[in-house]
């Protein structure tokens, strides 16, 4: 039986962790990013944003000041058992939210959409958003903040097969520059991809694409990765780098996710994980411990499933 | 990677004269000292929209207004903890910016993403005001660290913490790079022209989508904001 007390505890953990450090697998890929900009401004801005992150750990701040929206993807493992049961759980994410937004500071962006009530702990209609997942074996739960900012780099639009793959390539592009000026997006960015699915599952695919995968990760689907990569290198190829000024550093990486749609549309979303690429993940066990990592590892073979039954009772047509 | 040193650095006070601004070149780097206030929509509104006076005295007090909702709560013994700062985008408040130029006397226009030249040529050329865009922009802990005190909170109930004015004394607070200069010349306008020269070739092989959208457009000049 997990406790309610360890589950707030270790969500105010995560709280901190996210908004304060950088997670290696992006900073890594930014690294990368500032040693072969050759543009002058966006050099500048590189190196401003590796020292950022540097003093945000070393003074426990919050990287950005935007400490954008904070949500919940929470992964229960088939005989996970919760003190108080999936209500409790809901509510210790939500306390948790609250008190760190007061403790680490967070900025309390979440208003009411149209009276602009400001609780200023975070928490609200809706707010913050507590997603839920399954795996098949285990006891354990998965708990993963993402705080996801930008109001800019994210678009949604229903294509048809008949737009192909260059129509993808279009829109992506379009997503690219019209929010890359000016740095509207925060890139170099993350980029996710959500493509099918039908027009909400498009979007969720794709935030989750941007946001639930580490840089330099692939899509076991040989023919996406590939797309993946080709979609980073024109991303970065576009002339623009970081605030939109010339430079070739757009896209740390670009994750593509699929969901089966309707047979004759081709939806697609395309979101942008900024330079607060802000992720923290923990798993408790049965037992209560608690393990931390920055690797949310959502995207399992159980989560990617096309067959009826699991474990799978017919080979997928794709690796056949 | 390009040195910093290309690039030149100045401290500039928060009520700057018409000489020290007028010395900026387009992409200068800047580190201010003195006294910054916050006001963004809910702010404009009130001051220019409702009619509300200054909560403050400005500009006698600070020239320099950032875009920006800090994230920092108040302590229940009224004392401020405020961590890191950021802008938010301006391109929003180019409405309500002509005026509360007027009325504030701000020189300097902190924020994220900048404005149209146009904004600057008919607003801000006007009132003798250049914007400097914050860098990243996400370097908030950066922007923290040359926050030396909160002051005070104005229309904190009015407004919430988000919206409220918050007015901070700073010291080395940056960086910023000079966006727009007493001529109402935009440095993100000019890259972005650089910039579109190549985009046809990046474009190259893809087509317009089957299905189209009220007022889009197929020009990869145009801007969104
Ligand atoms: S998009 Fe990201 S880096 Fe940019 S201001 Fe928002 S949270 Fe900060």
């Amino acid at each position: 039986m997990i406790p309610t007390d360890v589950i707030q505890a270790t969500a105010e953990t995560l709280m901190d962790k996210a908004a304060i450090e950088i997670p290696d697998d992006y900073l890594e890929g930014l690294k990368g990013a500032a040693a072969v900009e050759d543009g002058d401004l966006s050099s500048f801005v590189l190196q401003a944003m590796l020292d950022n992150y540097q003093a945000a750990k070393e003074d426990r701040r919050a990287m950005c000041g935007d400490t954008g929206c904070p949500r919940w993807y929470v992964k229960l493992a088939n005989e996970a058992a919760i003190e108080g049961g999936p209500v409790a759980l809901e509510a210790a994410l939500r306390r948790a939210t609250a008190r760190a937004t007061n403790g680490v500071p967070l900025r309390p962006n979440r208003v009411h959409p149209l009276w602009r009530t400001d609780h200023d702990n975070n928490v609200g209609i809706n707010a913050p958003e507590i997603e839920v997942a399954f795996e098949p074996d285990g006891d354990w739960i998965d708990l993963i903040t993402v705080h996801k900012g930008g109001l800019f780099g994210t678009d949604y639009r229903m294509l048809f097969p008949s737009d192909g793959i260059e129509g993808i390539k279009r829109f992506y592009l379009d997503s690219l520059v019209a929010f890359g000026k000016r740095g509207l997006s925060c890139q170099p960015a993350i980029i996710g991809i959500g493509l099918g699915g039908s027009k909400d599952t498009c979007m969720v695919l794709g935030k989750r694409a941007a946001c639930l995968r580490t840089v330099g990760d692939r899509n076991p689907d040989p023919g996406i990765a590939k797309l993946e990569e080709e979609f980073k290198e024109l991303g970065n190829s576009i002339g623009m780098g970081a605030m939109g000024f010339v430079g070739k550093s757009m896209v740390i990486d670009c994750h593509i996710e699929v969901g089966f749609c309707h047979t004759g549309g081709m939806q697609m979303s395309v979101h942008a994980f900024c330079l607060s690429s802000r992720r923290a993940c923990a798993r408790i066990h049965g037992d209560g411990t608690v393990e931390y990592r920055t690797d949310p590892q959502w995207f399992t073979p159980y989560q990617r499933r096309e067959t009826v039954e699991w474990p799978a009772t017919q080979p997928s047509r794709k690796f056949a | 990677m390009a040195s910093n040193a290309t690039f030149k650095k100045v401290r500039l006070k928060t009520e700057p004269s018409a000489e020290d601004l007028g010395q900026l070149e387009l992409g200068d780097v800047v580190y201010l000292d003195g006294t910054v206030y916050t006001a963004r929509e809910g702010v404009y509104r009130r001051v220019v929209e409702e009619g509300h006076g200054l909560p403050i005295d400005l500009p006698q007090l600070s020239g320099a207004n950032f875009h920006c909702s800090p994230a920092a709560a108040i302590e229940p013994d009224g004392t401020f903890n405020m961590g890191a700062v950021t802008a938010t985008a301006s391109f929003r408040f180019s409405k309500w910016i002509g005026q509360w130029l007027e009325k504030s006397g701000a020189k300097l226009i902190l924020g994220k993403g900048g404005m149209s030249s146009d904004d600057y040529r008919k607003h801000f050329v006007p009132h003798g005001a250049i914007y400097l865009t914050t860098v990243g922009y996400g370097t908030g802990a950066l922007l923290g660290r040359g926050v030396k005190n909160v002051r005070s909170v104005h229309w904190r109930q009015e407004l919430g913490l988000a919206q409220a004015m918050w007015v901070i004394e700073v010291e080395n607070f940056g960086p910023f790079i000079v966006e727009s200069d007493l001529q109402g010349n935009s440095l993100f306008e000019r890259e972005n022209a650089k910039i579109a020269k190549g985009l046809d070739k990046v474009y190259e092989g893809t087509r317009p989508a089957v299905l189209k959208r009220y007022g889009e457009t197929d020009d990869r000049s145009d801007e969104v904001i």
